[in-house]
């Protein structure tokens, strides 16, 4: 392996890109769950945002279009989740298994028309300075934004939770719907809210998959990546910047073991193969072992439903 | 009430049975281990599926199922609701197909790049791809600057070990100092996977990319970092029109055509195939002309002499990786050799997964 500045600066920009879907749709969940709402419908939001981008992009042949129709469908197929465990008190759990069924398999049935389509160059920023500027270059430059975007996200998450009113009623929401609710916050208001904003983030992250990284339709082409996103906000313990560290160790393992196989380094590659998911959980739950931060992160009311007597 | 259910269960399957029996029509079947337009494997068996029903056959498909348990479901419930023959198009269909072949002795059977004929109504058909590897493992030789030839390997079956050591013998002849770096991703098609495996052997300085999995991801990634790139299974061209230099193609079309009409007309018997270039099983998509006449003309009569059988992909002397003699000086490997590959030849670089 040629190990000069440069090659490590290709590498740590490769692994930024592969971790930008877990980034996105872990933070979108992670205000869901805040709020005190399990969804496991990660992977359909995810997979129903990947088609709706690709196949506006094929027919509007505008990628402003595709990102945002991306984020509203992920939205749209959030509110049926929101509809149901909130309006008509369904079982989280349920609902949202449902729901990635639901997804992967109404993705496939719209995608039948949209397979082997060549994708659009998405346009990627500062494309010079990343060939100019050895080792730094590839690491900050020649990105798309969605990248960008992705990267402060954690931090705005953090910000937002912590030191602003509406992250403090969200909090406060996830921990006691009831006393919240005796507060006269409506409850049922603020989970609608993070339900939605969850989906819109999940379909980012899928339309990140299906315009930018491998730019086409695939049946299935998030490829479990929303059940990572999902495990990811349970071993960050709920803190956005922990998950953006876990999302990076994930990528950056994926894509160090192929790697590892190209240099020909002697360990099985079944082992590999299988490094991503055991580092991860491994360091997150290393950093995560104070118990009563967890507790503080941990929203208390998480997969309850709430019911507000009249 | 289990009794009830049992009762009604049995009149229901009396009823289908009675259904199925009625309609005696001749159908065709055929599973397919990808979607139908993944535009490699599965596509190209899918083309060959619509040159039967081209005929006016009754065809069914099954696209996307998974090797394992699910399969064998698949395929008894294809023979379940009337199939005469039913082509299964993965290698790793084989233990399935054999199973359910067993239960339906009636039902005819082909199974693609097996070697398991446990019954006498399975046989097995493969291509010879490695001829077509060949090719690419010549032209990857004159057309590589940093010597460097990347791999993306599926699975350490002998059909894509024979691929990997085609290529590389046939690269070495032409430039020595090749070396192939291979990535295993343990998938057929997973888009994600493949370009990733792109990008780090891109990375590690391959200007070559062959990919023995199945979606347009790898030649995509490519073309996009300015390096050259085969097609695989179908001719992925329009992905990537600068970087590829041509694509294997796989025609199943005459061998699906020839075993329907036989199974159809009852003269179908028991056989392994093993088609080439020769009869056109494996086809090589138009060549670049990027990479110079001279150097088309030298493929294309490769193309011809291994074709005509002048030339061999695997002529001696062969060596594996340690140095040991696997094929004498001027003999070429036979068949039962070549269904067996399980060693790297030498200047692979690596360990064959186990």
């Amino acid at each position: 392996m040629s190990f000069d500045l440069n090659f490590i600066g290709i590498l740590i920009g490769a692994i930024m890109a592969s971790s930008v879907p877990l980034i996105l749709a872990a933070s979108g969940e992670l205000i869901t769950e805040r709020s005190g709402v399990l969804n496991l419908g990660v992977e359909g939001m995810m997979i129903i945002g990947a088609i709706s981008g690709f196949a506006l992009m094929v027919v509007t042949d505008n990628l402003f279009f595709a990102v945002v129709g991306s984020m509203l469908s992920g939205l749209i197929i959030s509110l049926i989740f929101g509809l149901l465990t909130q309006s008509l008190l369904t079982n989280h759990v349920a609902t949202g298994l449902a729901l990635t069924i639901f997804g992967i398999g109404m993705s496939a049935m719209i995608g039948k028309n949209f397979v082997g389509i060549p994708g659009k160059e998405f346009p990627l920023l500062f494309v010079n300075l990343k060939e100019s500027i050895p080792f730094l270059g590839p690491i900050f430059f020649g990105h798309s934004i969605i990248l960008y975007f992705a990267f402060g996200l954690p931090f705005l998450t953090n910000y937002f939770l912590k030191k602003t009113k509406t992250g403090l009623i969200i909090r406060a929401v996830g921990d006691s719907p009831t006393s919240a609710s005796n507060q006269g916050i409506n409850v049922t208001l603020v989970r609608y809210s993070c339900i939605l904003y969850g989906g819109a983030m999940c379909g980012l992250a899928g339309a990140y998959l299906s315009l930018i990284y491998t730019p086409q339709w695939i049946e299935n082409m998030t490829g479990g990546r929303g059940w990572i996103a999902l495990a990811l906000v349970v071993f960050a313990t709920w803190s956005p910047i922990k998950v953006l560290i876990g999302a990076l160790i994930f990528g950056g393992i994926t894509i160090l073991q192929l790697h590892m196989q190209a240099v020909g380094l002697r360990i099985p590659v079944q082992l590999l193969s299988a490094l991503p998911y055991i580092m991860t959980i491994i360091v997150l739950v290393v950093i995560s072992r104070d118990s009563r931060k967890i507790k503080l992160n941990t929203p208390t009311s998480l997969g309850q439903i709430f019911y507000k007597e009249k | 009430m289990y009794k009830l259910f049992l009762r009604s269960l049995i009149s229901v399957l009396f009823l289908l049975g009675f259904s199925l029996n009625a309609n005696a029509e001749f159908k065709v079947g055929f599973v397919y281990v990808g979607p139908t337009g993944d535009h490699g494997w599965t596509y190209q068996h899918h083309e060959g599926r619509n040159a039967v029903e081209a005929l006016g056959i009754k065809t069914t498909y099954v696209e996307s199922v998974p090797e394992g348990a699910d399969a064998e479901r698949v395929i008894r419930q294809l023979a379940q609701s009337g199939h005469d023959l039913i082509f299964t198009t993965s290698f790793g269909y084989m233990d399935p197909t054999n199973k359910v072949a067993k239960d339906f002795p009636n039902v005819k059977f082909e199974h693609a790049t097996g070697y398991k004929r446990e019954h006498s109504n399975v046989s097995t058909y493969s291509a010879r791809f490695y001829e077509g590897r060949t090719l690419l493992g010549h032209m990857a030789g004159k057309m590589t600057k940093t010597n460097t030839i990347g791999y993306i390997a599926s699975f350490p079956i002998p059909e894509v070990i024979r691929g990997i050591n085609a290529m590389t013998l046939a690269a070495q002849k032409v430039n020595p100092d090749i070396k192939t770096k291979i990535v295993w991703v343990f998938t057929w098609y997973d888009p994600g996977k493949e370009s990733e495996a792109a990008q780090a052997l891109i990375d590690q300085g391959a200007d070559i990319i062959m990919q023995h999995t199945d979606s347009t991801a790898p030649v995509q990634v490519a073309e996009k970092a300015g390096v050259w790139s085969f097609g695989q299974a179908s001719d992925m061209q329009r992905f990537a029109p600068k970087s590829i230099l041509t694509s294997i193609i796989d025609d199943w079309a005459p061998y699906y055509v020839e075993r329907s009409i036989a199974a159809r007309d009852g003269t179908w018997k028991q056989q392994d195939t093993w088609h080439g270039l020769k009869e056109g099983m494996v086809a090589m998509a138009p060549y670049n002309s990027a990479m110079g006449s001279d150097l088309v003309k030298e493929v294309e009569q490769l193309q011809k002499d291994l074709a005509s059988g002048k030339a061999h992909s695997f002529t001696g002397p062969i060596y594996d990786q340690k140095g040991n003699v696997l094929v004498a000086e001027g003999a070429v490997a036979d068949d039962g050799m070549l269904a067996g590959m399980n060693v790297y030849v030498k200047g692979v670089e690596g360990d064959i997964p186990q």
